[in-house]
């Protein structure tokens, strides 16, 4: 092995502690990319694989009841591939030993078969035999939900009949891995079920025989969804058929979509972030390094050692520092990449996972962080060789330092001389304090942005749950019901408050652009469902016309004072044109909003209530929902704060663990930039600093000087470093906004003082092994070794 | 001219370190022999150094001309230069110099592995004694013994001039002697031109030749014609 190889190898070794803190620097950088993207396509790989083994559709109606006869007509639309005619109805259902009343989504399989689209993933038992109607099969979140074993028993109101029903068969389908009960906002698993039975059961309990009402269609590649909802729609309207829709509307996919959208924008946004983050570090502490070993340098270029073999030299000694941190990053990343690939897996419950590799993105980064360290070498490499042998294997020169205020000013009399050393090493070395300086701001800012997702959740919640949506009960009705249904429902045990709201499913069209919504008609002045705007300022409706999401608005590119065009898909199925009064900045899914009167006119008919939102006495809550459960006009109720203990719990295993894994690595690559930033500091003042330990100067009091300096750059980097982290957090909230969810732009002072709190604690566990250094500095030898 | 290995004319050099600019060479004129052993001798800043850094390719100069034998060293750019000293020049450091990280026999190998013709690593060891302390890192090594394998280092190329800066200047009596023994036998061996910078006036009773700076030029040169041997050196 060449000599020089061989002082390579020793160098690492002798190195090592910060060759491998710049290592997991690198490792930091590779991990977030190979674990955000590996993770990302695995979950989209295996939605695609479980959408196609088990015929996901591609196309979705609901109508009021069509005869089967339809069917093949709608088979006939060009480009629809298969069809799928079944009965879906809501109903209450009571459960043995649960309080609040759950909803069910039955839906009907054919009698002997598996459906041709939408699959049952059957995970226990078997279908429903044909001579016993009560059996069924129903979701696995629901039996999960209450331990439900093959044989169990439950009621279900149906068509105002109270049925016992058994558990026969526990399954998975593409169609519901995210199940979200009608009013719901976020998933319960206790008190949304889907349940299917067979189609002669469920024809015969609810009157349609030999009818249907919801349509599934498969696609054939290259068909245009927008052609065929059209046709859909036009054979549908005679049959009550509301808007079709396509995949991008269907709640579970649209919810999953979002959930990947958030893995997207999180891969968006902070692994090439941690990546250049990194990759500047890297740079600036290796060319730090490399510039340490300028008599080296110096001498292999006395002995006669070319420039290029002195070069080729360094660079073989960072690429084999980075390439451990990309074989660490590599490892590490795809780890953790099947990991919450599994965790995301078990939340959406697959039945089963693909492991995706992204060995063009695990290229990429090894490339950029290689790439980084060798420019940060050759820029240092480069000062170094333009200087003569002689010049390069004497010390520099003291570096050019000014007093930093008049003599006169005695400013020693104020800050000790170990202050003044240090503040006078700042300004001769402004470039390299900036630099550090910024490296450790970059640090606190990545921690931030990680650690943002947590305030912004926690924000959402608290503005949905406790300062817009503060009903404890939303109501629906099976159908619409006349307003006086209100009166029925307050007069409930435990009813404190009402609010009727009417729901009619809408397409709201601008120009070419058409969203299928829902459009609420409310009470002008609601108490219970608040609007809230940016500012958390309850808004109250305009009197007239019609008021929107905002983001329904960005999407439609409609002012307020523009004119709309509605489809109003119930009832007389008018489409009317509509002024658009107002943009409200709400954070969940999109909607339209009207004055129930004014929405009452538009749809011509007398004052009715589909939902009904209550406050009530929690005391009278159990007699409450015994009575909802009596009621054979409610299709199901929804009980936010119920849920939201539940989705909070679920949620915070997702987020906990993605801002854990991202606020570690960023802690990683925050405390290998600090740690390397105090160690080389310590090199290149090592005899400066010995030189003060010969002057008499005690250990502490040197360590206090090298200290001072870390410190005040540390904390010096706070500010900026929170405004780093405001920016990352800003990208990641932008790139995250969609139609199923928004977060706000919130901050918490403690995330602020959490991200600073790591950094500084990186300092000081920095400083304590730099402590360690310090004690073993060899006076004698570092003042003899050069002149 | 061919005689001389090394002839200056109107050497200057001009150092700008830090906020200071120093004149470290005047106007220097040079002749030195082939084969001989040079003492340079003078106070702190008379421009010794300076003039072997500049012998050597370390450095270059602000004016004048430096030939070592035909070449004209002040034409040549970094490369040439650093093919000189590769080909030619052997080097002495004040402070050693080793590489840390590798042996002593290493540091040797270091400098015989681009050498066109350089003697055994092991070889060269032995020329100043220290065969037995081949695999001992500098850190494991007294001062003088690292000297010693700097100037095995210096040898095994086999180059047509040894430039010392200070060899003994950080050893002891004792060891400094066996230092400069160990150069004289090179320079007898194998016929080394031997240039030497010391503040120790009494090492100049074993040169050939001596030359006494003071402010950037030679103020005296003085042919020693009774040389003495190393061992009868004392200070």
């Amino acid at each position: 092995m060449p000599m020089l190889d061989r002082k390579l190898l020793r160098d690492i070794r002798r190195l090592w502690a910060q060759a491998l803190a710049i290592a997991f620097v690198v490792a930091g950088g590779v991990t977030s990319i190979v674990l955000a993207a590996g993770s990302l396509r695995s979950l989209e790989e295996t939605r695609a694989a479980y959408y196609e083994r088990y015929q996901f559709a591609d196309v979705f109606a609901l109508l009021t009841r069509a005869p089967k006869s339809l069917l093949s007509q709608i088979a006939e639309i060009p480009g629809v591939a298969a069809v799928e005619g079944r009965i879906a109805k809501l109903a209450l259902l009571d459960i043995p030993d649960f309080q609040e009343p759950a909803t069910g989504q039955f839906l009907s399989v054919p009698d002997t078969d598996q459906p041709r689209l939408n699959q049952l993933y059957m995970r226990m038992g078997r279908t429903p035999d044909l001579s016993k109607p009560e059996e069924v099969v129903i979701n696995d979140g629901f039996a999960k939900a209450h331990k439900f074993k093959l044989g169990d028993r439950f009621h279900a109101i149906l068509n105002g009949r109270k049925r016992e029903l058994v558990i026969v068969g526990i399954a998975l389908s593409p169609e519901f891995i995210f199940t979200i009960g009608p009013g719901d906002q976020m998933p319960d698993e206790r008190r949304f079920a889907i349940v299917w039975m067979p189609e002669k059961t469920l024809a015969n309990v609810y009157n349609l025989e030999g009818a249907f009402s919801s349509v599934s269609l498969k696609l054939l590649r290259g068909t245009s969804e927008q052609e065929v909802i059209k046709r859909l729609d036009t054979l549908l309207d005679r049959y009550g058929g509301q808007a079709a829709y396509g995949r991008a509307n269907q709640t579970s996919d649209a919810y999953i979509d979002h959930g990947f959208e958030m893995l997207k924008s999180m891969r968006g946004t902070l692994p090439p972030i941690f990546l250049l983050v990194a990759g500047f570090l890297v740079n600036l502490t290796l060319s730090r390094i490399v510039a340490l070993e300028r008599e080296q340098i110096g001498l292999l270029k006395a002995l006669g050692y070319r420039n290029a073999t002195i070069a080729l030299h360094y660079l073989k000694f960072v690429t084999i520092i980075v390439t451990i941190g990309i074989i660490i990053g590599g490892v590490g990343g795809t780890w953790l990449g099947s990991y919450v690939t599994q965790l995301y897996g078990d939340y959406f419950r697959f039945p089963f996972l693909v492991f995706a590799h992204s060995p063009d993105l695990y290229a990429l980064a090894a490339m950029l962080s290689l790439v980084a360290a060798i420019i940060g070498t050759m820029r240092a490499l480069k000062e170094i060789m333009t200087l003569t042998p002689a010049i390069a294997m004497q010390p520099p020169a003291p570096p050019r330092v000014h007093r930093l205020l008049p003599a006169a000013w005695n400013i020693h009399k104020v800050i000790s001389q170990p202050g003044i050393m240090m503040l006078r090493n700042i300004s001769a070395h402004p470039l390299r304090a900036l630099f550090a300086t910024l490296g450790i701001a970059f640090a606190t800012g990545i921690l931030i942005g990680s650690l943002f997702l947590n305030d912004a959740i926690e924000a959402l919640i608290e503005v949905t749950y406790f300062m817009a949506d503060r009903q404890d009960a939303t109501i629906s009705f099976v159908e619409r019901r006349p307003i006086n249904a209100v009166e029925q429902v307050k007069r409930l045990p435990g009813v404190l408050a009402v609010e009727p709201y009417r729901d009619v499913p809408i397409r709201i069209r601008y120009g070419n652009i058409e969203k299928r919504v829902l459009l609420s008609g409310r009470p002008r002045e609601a108490d219970l469902r608040r609007l809230i705007d940016v500012d958390l300022r309850p808004v109250s409706l305009p009197e007239n016309g019609l008021a929107i999401s905002a983001w329904l608005g960005k999407i439609l590119g409609v002012q307020v004072g523009d004119i709309v065009e509605i489809d109003l898909l119930e009832g007389q199925r008018r489409t009317v044109s509509v002024s658009v009064t107002a943009l409200i900045e709400d954070y969940y899914g999109i909607q339209g909003m009207m004055v129930a009167q004014s929405l009452g006119r538009l749809m011509r008919e007398a004052p009715s209530v589909t939902t009904v939102n209550v406050s009530l006495d929690r005391r009278a809550q159990d007699q409450f929902y015994q009575a909802i459960k009596g009621l054979p006009t409610v299709s199901g109720m929804a009980l936010q704060r119920v849920s939201l203990v539940n989705f909070r719990e679920q949620i915070v295993i997702l987020v906990t663990t993605m801002v854990s894994i991202y606020a570690g690595l960023a802690a990683v690559i925050a405390f290998g930039v600090v740690y390397n930033s105090a160690r080389i500091s310590l090199s290149e003042r090592a005899r400066e600093l010995a030189s003060l330990r010969v002057l008499g100067f005690t250990r502490a009091e040197v360590m206090r000087i090298l200290l001072l300096e870390l410190t005040v750059l540390t904390l010096l980097a706070q500010p900026p470093g929170w405004a780093i982290g405001y920016g990352l957090s800003w990208i990641m909230k932008t790139n995250s906004e969609g139609e199923v969810m928004r977060v706000r732009m919130v901050i918490e002072n403690t995330t602020y003082c959490l991200a600073s709190g790591i950094i500084i604690v990186a300092a000081l566990l920095s400083a304590l092994v730099i402590r360690e250094r310090i004690n073993r500095l060899d006076l004698v030898s570092v003042l003899k070794t050069r002149d | 001219m061919s005689q001389n290995i090394f002839t200056a004319r109107g050497l200057t050099k001009i150092y700008s370190s830090g906020e200071v600019e120093v004149r470290a060479l005047r106007g220097l004129d040079l002749d030195i022999p082939a084969g001989e052993v040079v003492v340079l001798l003078g106070p702190s800043g008379s421009g010794k150094s300076t003039l072997l850094n500049i012998m050597g390719g370390l450095d270059r100069t602000s004016s004048g001309q430096l030939f070592f034998k035909d070449l004209e060293l002040t034409s040549l750019d970094d490369r040439g230069l650093t093919t000189y000293r590769r080909q030619h020049v052997g080097f002495v450091f004040q402070f050693y110099n080793l590489m840390p990280s590798l042996t002593a026999y290493e540091n040797v190998a270091l400098v015989t592995e681009i050498s066109e013709n350089p003697m055994r690593p092991d070889e060269a060891l032995g020329l100043v004694g220290l065969q037995s302390r081949m695999d001992h890192f500098p850190s494991q090594l007294s001062g003088g013994e690292q000297q010693r394998v700097a100037i095995a280092r210096a040898i095994a190329k086999r180059p047509e001039v040894l430039l010392c800066d200070e060899p003994t200047g950080a050893l002891d009596s004792k060891t400094g002697i066996l230092v400069i023994e160990a150069l004289l036998s090179v320079n007898s061996q194998l016929g080394t031109t031997t240039l030497i910078i010391t503040h120790n006036a009494s090492i100049q009773d074993v040169a050939n030749r001596v030359l006494s700076f003071a402010d950037g030029q030679i103020s005296r040169t003085y042919k020693n014609e009774h040389r003495r041997t190393a061992s009868e050196l004392s200070w």
